[in-house]
């Protein structure tokens, strides 16, 4: 545990020591504002709730966190800091656990910044708090999947470009996996067993239950497997190339 | 007492190509070794494999009586390892990410810190302690790179070419920082230069093609040769590999 919170402390400050943190900070602050008044029409729905807000939280992720999560692993082998970093005295869960709680942290702390929103709401009317809180979990747990999904991806490579790439295309595929467009895709040649499985592995149904106000424990478990199946992957490929 | 380092039959490939073949030897608190050798010949991979950092294809090697595969973490405690190139976070600065290493390597409180001034008094880097790394000079992050290794009083030392770029002063206070600590540790310096040798090592093996192919002091080895050169003896055993 002990090692986890250096690690921790460690990466958390290093978004801090660039203009990373504030960059993406802003740019997500910024296009949160402009999606949930212009697109979602926040105001003109008449309605006091965060749904417009909380709605586009999937797309703007979709290309956010792997800019976040890219350089997490292929910075570490671009620097060769890698070398450094696993010849201290810590084991391979600490490390990605540590890198990946920092990652997390991060990202939940520019939600957490988000709550202007709330402010606006509770004062234009008189929203479910409860739900507004229940879609903040929900936002949190499938940022929190991204994120892991991102940061087995960079462990794969040192380019972080690559990262970032592969890991929109993953999560592109991941959030639409429930949606007609990948089903289709799928419906034409398998059995409609695979089908279903690959419906229930969108993201977006997940999140959209939850959204509800009813924090199902099945969703829960969900993001959180992915994020401990991501992360398992992520230390099992560090190991497996370490040297490349 | 158990030998510092000692390695049996350390091997490792990497697809077809056999980069470590069948290393074996021990080393002792007091000794300098100096692993030299042509570029490519696994020296770097050898001591990747001392360290835990890459696991061998077969083969063992123990650091202070632990076994690297069965006990990593011990093994990593124990050592003080400084990479090729003395790789370091460019966005902390040295007394930020002595901080950090100092913190896992198990040091609390004032300990923490007075593990950090140390090792930033021993390597002479007060000067720069709170310059971001990235705009240091070669020779500083070469500095901080020792500085990271030695600071929890490691008994054994794994240092990868820590002379390799630095200028003629430069090496001298590495040099020197290698000499002053010789008697309380075991120390593997790996290097290309030979004149290295004879300022530091008390011993000195020749790798080739991933095989030791000669190991004495420096003494010995330079007697291989009729003119009593390190350079020719060099030339006549790397070639032949």
């Amino acid at each position: 545990m002990r090692n986890i919170k250096l690690i921790f402390i460690r990466e958390f400050t290093a978004y801090f020591a660039t203009p990373l943190a504030y960059v993406f900070i802003v740019i997500f602050l910024m296009l949160s504002g402009l999606l949930t008044f212009f697109m979602g029409g926040f105001l003109e729905r008449d309605q006091a709730d965060l749904v417009p807000f909380f709605e586009f939280h999937p797309w703007l992720y979709l290309f956010l966190v792997p800019a976040l999560s890219m350089r997490l692993w292929a910075e570490e082998r671009k620097l060769g800091t890698i070398e450094l970093f696993l010849t201290l005295p810590i084991s391979m869960t600490e490390a990605v656990a540590g890198k990946f709680l920092a990652a997390w942290g991060f990202s939940i702390t520019a939600l957490f910044l988000t709550f202007p929103f709330w402010l606006t709401v509770n004062y234009l009317g008189n929203p479910d708090n409860g739900v507004v809180l229940a879609s903040y979990i929900g936002s949190a747990l499938m940022v929190g999947a991204y994120l892991a999904i991102g940061s087995m991806i960079s462990a794969l490579t040192k380019n972080q470009v690559i990262a970032f790439v592969i890991t929109t295309a993953t999560c592109f595929v991941l959030t639409l996996a429930g949606s007609p467009i990948i089903l289709d895709f799928f419906s034409a040649w398998a059995s409609a067993d695979i089908v279903q499985a690959v419906g229930n592995f969108g993201f977006l149904p997940h999140f959209q239950s939850i959204q509800r106000g009813v924090i199902d424990f099945r969703d829960v478990i969900f993001f959180g497997s992915i994020i401990v199946i991501a992360l398992t992957a992520n230390a099992i490929i560090i190991d497996w190339r370490k040297a490349s | 007492m158990d030998p510092a380092i000692s390695i049996k039959g350390l091997t490792k490939q990497f697809g077809p190509r056999t980069v470590v073949d069948n290393v074996t030897f021990s080393a002792n608190i007091g000794e300098v070794l100096g692993f030299l050798g042509p570029n490519g010949a696994g020296k770097s991979t050898t001591m990747k494999m001392i360290v835990g950092f890459l696991s061998p294809s077969s083969g063992t090697a123990e650091v202070c009586g632990f076994d690297v595969l069965k006990n990593p973490i011990a093994v990593k405690g124990s050592v003080g390892y400084l990479p090729e190139g003395a790789p370091a976070y460019p966005d902390m600065t040295p007394l930020s990410f002595l901080r950090f290493i100092s913190g896992i390597r198990g040091f609390n409180g004032s300990e923490r810190e007075d593990r950090v001034h140390n090792a930033v008094r021993i390597t002479r880097i007060e000067e720069v302690a709170e310059q971001p790394i990235e705009t240091l000079s070669k020779g500083y992050k070469r500095r901080v790179g020792l500085a990271q290794a030695l600071l929890h009083d490691p008994k054994v030392l794994i240092l990868d070419e820590p002379t390799d770029g630095l200028d003629p002063n430069q090496k001298q206070v590495v040099r020197d920082l290698i000499i002053e600590m010789a008697s309380t540790k075991c120390i593997v310096i790996s290097t290309h230069i030979l004149e290295e040798v004879d300022a530091v090592c008390s011993r000195a093996m020749i790798i080739a093609s991933g095989k030791v192919v000669a190991d004495g002091s420096p003494s010995e080895l330079k007697s291989q040769s009729g003119s009593g050169d390190l350079e020719e003896v060099f030339r006549k055993v790397t070639l032949n590999a």
